[in-house]
């Protein structure tokens, strides 16, 4: 075989910018969307005061949850389609934190769907717990590891291979817990719940509505606190200029956006803003991937075939499917993401109205 | 164990742990929407009634698809790297695509579906369950379109500077989906996935059919369930028998364009050594397996050749000289460009020579029982399937029995069974390779994860499946034994303070 000494193949630049933004939009279409239902599931057993507020917790995301993970699942599916050496060294690098978030989403999926078929309050206490523990870790996972992207994961390539990239040492796992990282899965498990119980303000009614209102006040300052930290100590250690500090800025209004519109009342207003942070921060850390999609040269082991590419460790122009595959991506997105934003907006305004205990069935289960 | 061994294990427990769920999702959720579509034309309440309770069926069913398949979405990067990052150019795009496209509109109309019953006019949340169902069938129609490019890799040429597979261009992704392979097992999977959702129902009211005779002779209500059931049990049963003939058509089909792109798989799924003209098909073979030569067998003359190529006298290829060909780098059947390619040609030679190399055979006690326990368990649901119509017509009412029992629990597990066997008769059929004549197994895993980690998380996926297992069968359970809910006509809500007709 011809080793790889062109660092950059023929490909069309601006397609495989046009694919890293897509897949940013589609693991912000996630944390938007599926980080206020992680929110939900981990106040579910804090905040609700019986079975029947618990109930009304787990309904106001029960018909979109679902829909709302499959971001996840499609921004895996562009990941490898658009950069198969990213997806390859990314999922294989972090074997373990992977298996986590796996093992958490399969907890709180079946939770869900499981909690309503007996009656018996052990049974749903269980499940809501198991949906609360999962959504945690999953959050927690994903906040380390997207720390670790600012960083950058240290690769080499594989023994024998000059195109495929490997995480320097074998067992990656104990690193990834670096006092940086820590912060950054306690700050999203945070931004979460607070995301989560603004989205509750909106859409629940009664007592349990002014005990949220109340727990957001706290829930928002602690937001605002850990994000503050964890945004200013990002652009001491991947800085990205003008960008990043403005980012950072829009961010913080984001937050205190959402903390004061729920306290006025205008709640509407309040989980746009939330959403909108999750969204500044999610672009500021997409910016530091750019373009070695979280990763650097680890500066060990790969000598041996000196391979520019290889020297550079994971690239962006590198790491990319040929012109042909990401043109036909390309038109399948540009049908299909308007037609999925289209139905799954009318799902959220289908279910627009807000939820209390009066709305809660007392059989469970009756009907399909 | 080497990390690719358990590699394999892992792929292969989790895979059939899922597929488990997945032909009832695809097919009971659009026997669903057909009980709801008629509901809806007839007014009747035994059809809104079972749609409920095989609705219910279907979420509990439903959410396990789910979770496990997210599991399958990662494993490709998690475990096969290698594989990943050489087939990625061509082999992710399906798998992207069936997410934006059917996951999408499985999860959210499913959703709309569950949530909808008193959100929705009537014919709008009609309207979600085609939506869903149709979702799960485009689902399929990737997955397999990827699988099957794995069997055969059509559409593809091999880039020297990069390393891997390439799209060939727009006339390569025309030949992707085009391949024979592709075109072959989207119907015979959609057939048994029918098969299995026919069988379901056939044995559930088969079941309360013959319980529920007596009472219904004295009970009006037991009379109205005694209706649904016998509705259900002969629909069931008609879906069975349809979709069971042309899953032997299909499965025909199946054989002949395998023998073409992968003789060996045909080779090895009836254990022939040595080349036949005209080959019979072996229907119990002992003493064989390994060794070369066979001690007891029942053979049907001919039989084979036309299995394998619609002539009851034609050639069909043995192990021997196939394995032959394959150590002087000629792989029978790789006849795509990919395959074809000489610095591949080149490396798949090599692999004869990689410490650790299987040989050239798949494993043979495997496919050639697995290949016959498929036909066995399709033949024997399709057999029930007859006996319950036969038992059933105009207005019979079977006396039941332990034959009969045994008959309804066998009808759903004989297909679902069947499709695991006939996977693993086909992943194990294309080894070693994992793109056939191209890329052995062996070379495909992830370098920098350790057998210890594969290990590790093999055993706690077994765990979690197993404990999931338990729950999801006792729930099943629980909801058939309880039989037909009682309905009211869903209502619009227009009180915001009126009890949802659903909730968590
Ligand atoms: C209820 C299940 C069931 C039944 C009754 C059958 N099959 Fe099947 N078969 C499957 C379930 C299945 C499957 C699980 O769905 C497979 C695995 C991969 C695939 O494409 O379909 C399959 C694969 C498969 C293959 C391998 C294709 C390949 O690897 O390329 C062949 C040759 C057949 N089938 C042939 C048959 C024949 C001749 C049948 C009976 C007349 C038959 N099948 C009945
Ligand atoms: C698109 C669909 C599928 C793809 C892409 C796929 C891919 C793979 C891969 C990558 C492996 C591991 C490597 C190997 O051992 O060859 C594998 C093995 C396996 N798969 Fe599939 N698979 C698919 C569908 C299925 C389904 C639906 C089943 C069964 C329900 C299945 C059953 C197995 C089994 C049993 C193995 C282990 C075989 C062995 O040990 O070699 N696969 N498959
Ligand atoms: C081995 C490769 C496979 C992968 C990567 C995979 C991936 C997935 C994923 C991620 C989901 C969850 C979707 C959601 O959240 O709604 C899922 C469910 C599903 N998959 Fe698979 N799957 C595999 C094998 C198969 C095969 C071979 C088929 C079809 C023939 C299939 C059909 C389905 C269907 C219909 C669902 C819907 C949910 C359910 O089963 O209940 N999958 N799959």
């Amino acid at each position: 075989m011809i080793a790889l000494d062109a660092a950059v193949t023929a490909n069309n630049f601006a397609l495989q910018v046009l694919w890293f933004v897509l897949i940013a939009v589609l693991w912000i279409g996630y944390l938007v969307l599926e980080g206020f239902d992680y929110g939900v599931a981990m106040l579910v057993p804090f905040l609700a005061k019986d079975e029947k507020e618990r109930r009304v917790m787990v309904n106001t995301i029960g018909p979109v949850w679902d829909g709302n993970e499959v971001w996840l699942l499609t921004a895996g599916g562009a990941t490898f389609a658009a950069f198969p050496a990213w997806y390859a060294t990314l999922f294989s690098g972090l074997y373990l934190p992977l298996f986590l978030v796996l093992v958490g989403l399969i907890v709180r999926g079946v939770a869900f769907e499981y909690r309503a078929k007996h009656p018996d309050t052990k049974w749903r206490t269980t499940f809501d717990w198991m949906a609360c523990i999962g959504s945690f870790v999953v959050t927690l996972v994903f906040g380390v590891g997207f720390a670790n992207f600012i960083i950058g994961l240290p690769v080499v390539a594989a023994p024998g291979s000059n195109h495929l990239m490997m995480l320097e040492t074998p067992f990656y796992f104990l690193p990834l817990f670096n006092g940086f990282a820590l912060l950054g899965g306690v700050t999203l498990v945070a931004l979460f719940v607070f995301h989560g119980s603004t989205f509750l303000s909106l859409k629940t009614k009664g007592d349990l509505h002014d005990r949220i209102v109340a727990f957001n006040k706290t829930a928002g300052l602690v937001a605002i606190g850990l994000g503050a930290v964890f945004l200013l100590w990002q652009q001491f250690i991947h800085p990205t200029g003008l960008l990043g500090w403005a980012l950072l800025v829009l961010a913080a209004l984001g937050l205190a956006g959402a903390w004061w519109f729920v306290q006025a009342g205008r709640e509407g207003i309040a989980f746009i803003s939330s959403s909108a942070a999750v969204l500044f921060v999610a672009v500021g850390i997409f910016a530091t991937m750019f373009p070695g999609l979280g990763f650097r040269a680890s500066g060990k082991g790969f000598a041996t075939d000196g391979a520019a590419a290889v020297a550079q460790g994971l690239q962006l122009t590198t790491a990319s499917s040929t012109d042909a595959t990401l043109i036909l991506m390309s038109i399948v997105a540009v049908v299909f993401v308007p037609i999925v934003l289209a139905y799954t907006a009318w799902t959220y305004w289908v279910f627009r109205k807000r939820l209390g205990v009066e709305n809660m069935p007392d059989e469970v289960a009756l009907a399909s | 164990m080497s990390a690719e061994t358990l590699a394999r294990w892992q792929f292969g427990i989790t895979t059939v742990y899922h597929f488990l769920f997945v032909p009832i999702t695809i097919a009971l959720s659009l026997l669903v929407a057909v009980m709801q579509t008629i509901w809806y034309r007839s007014g009747e309440e035994k059809m809104l009634r079972l749609t409920k309770f095989f609705g219910k069926l279907l979420l509990i069913n439903f959410a396990m698809g789910v979770v496990t398949g997210i599991v399958q979405e990662f494993q490709f990067g998690m475990n096969w790297s290698e594989y990943s990052r050489f087939v990625g150019d061509i082999f992710g795009a399906p798998l992207a695509m069936e997410a934006l496209i059917a996951f999408f509109l499985e999860s959210v109309f499913l959703g709309i579906w569950i949530f909808g019953w008193d959100r929705l006019p009537k014919k709008l949340h009609l309207a979600s369950i085609w939506l869903a169902a149709i979702g799960t069938m485009i689902s399929a129609v990737f997955i397999l379109a990827a699988n099957s490019w794995m069997q055969h890799p059509t559409g593809a040429i091999y880039n020297d500077v990069t390393g891997r597979a390439e799209t060939s261009g727009l006339g390569g992704i025309l030949e992707v989906i085009s391949n024979p392979v592709t075109l072959v097992t989207i119907p015979h999977v959609l057939a048994t996935a029918y098969m299995t959702a026919g069988g379901l129902m056939l044995g559930i009211a088969g079941w309360h059919l013959v319980r529920n005779a007596k009472a219904a002779e004295t009970s009006e209500k037991a009379a109205a369930d005694q209706d649904a059931w016998r509705w259900a049990t002969r629909f069931g049963a008609w879906v069975l028998i349809v979709s069971g003939l042309a899953t032997f058509v299909t499965g025909d089909l199946q054989g002949k364009i395998m023998t073409d792109v992968q003789p060996m798989k045909m080779a090895a799924a009836e254990a022939l050594w040595t080349t036949e003209q005209p080959a019979s098909f072996s229907i119990f073979t002992i003493g064989s397996l390994d060794g070369s030569t066979e001690i007891f067998a029942i053979k049907v003359p001919y039989v084979l050749s036309f299995l394998a190529t619609g002539n009851f006298n034609a050639k069909v290829l043995g192990i021997n000289d196939l394995v032959a060909e394959a150590k002087n780098g000629n792989i029978a059947g790789a006849t795509t460009a990919l395959q074809t390619n000489d610095a591949v040609k080149a490396s798949v030679k090599a692999a004869n020579d990689l410490e650790g190399f299987p040989g050239w055979v798949p494993n043979l006690p495997v496919t050639y029982w697995s290949f016959r326990i498929m036909m066995g368990l399709g033949f024997l649901a399709f057999a029930i399937g007859a006996w319950v119509l036969f038992a059933t017509r105009k207005g019979a009412t079977p006396k039941g029995g332990k034959l009969w029992d045994a008959a309804m629990i066998a009808s759903p597990l004989a297909p679902l069974f069947g499709i695991s066997f006939g996977w693993i008769f086909t992943e194990m059929g294309r080894q070693p390779f994992i793109v056939f004549g191209v890329l052995p197994t062996m070379s495909a895993n992830s370098p920098g994860v350790t057998a210890a980690e594969v290990g590790l998380t093999m055993v706690l996926y077994t765990v979690v499946y197993g404990v999931l297992a338990v729950v999801e069968v006792g729930l099943l359970l629980h909801f058939i034994k309880l039989g037909l809910p009682e309905v009211t006509e869903p209502q619009v809500l227009t009180d915001d303070d009126a009890p949802l007709s659903f909730a968590y």
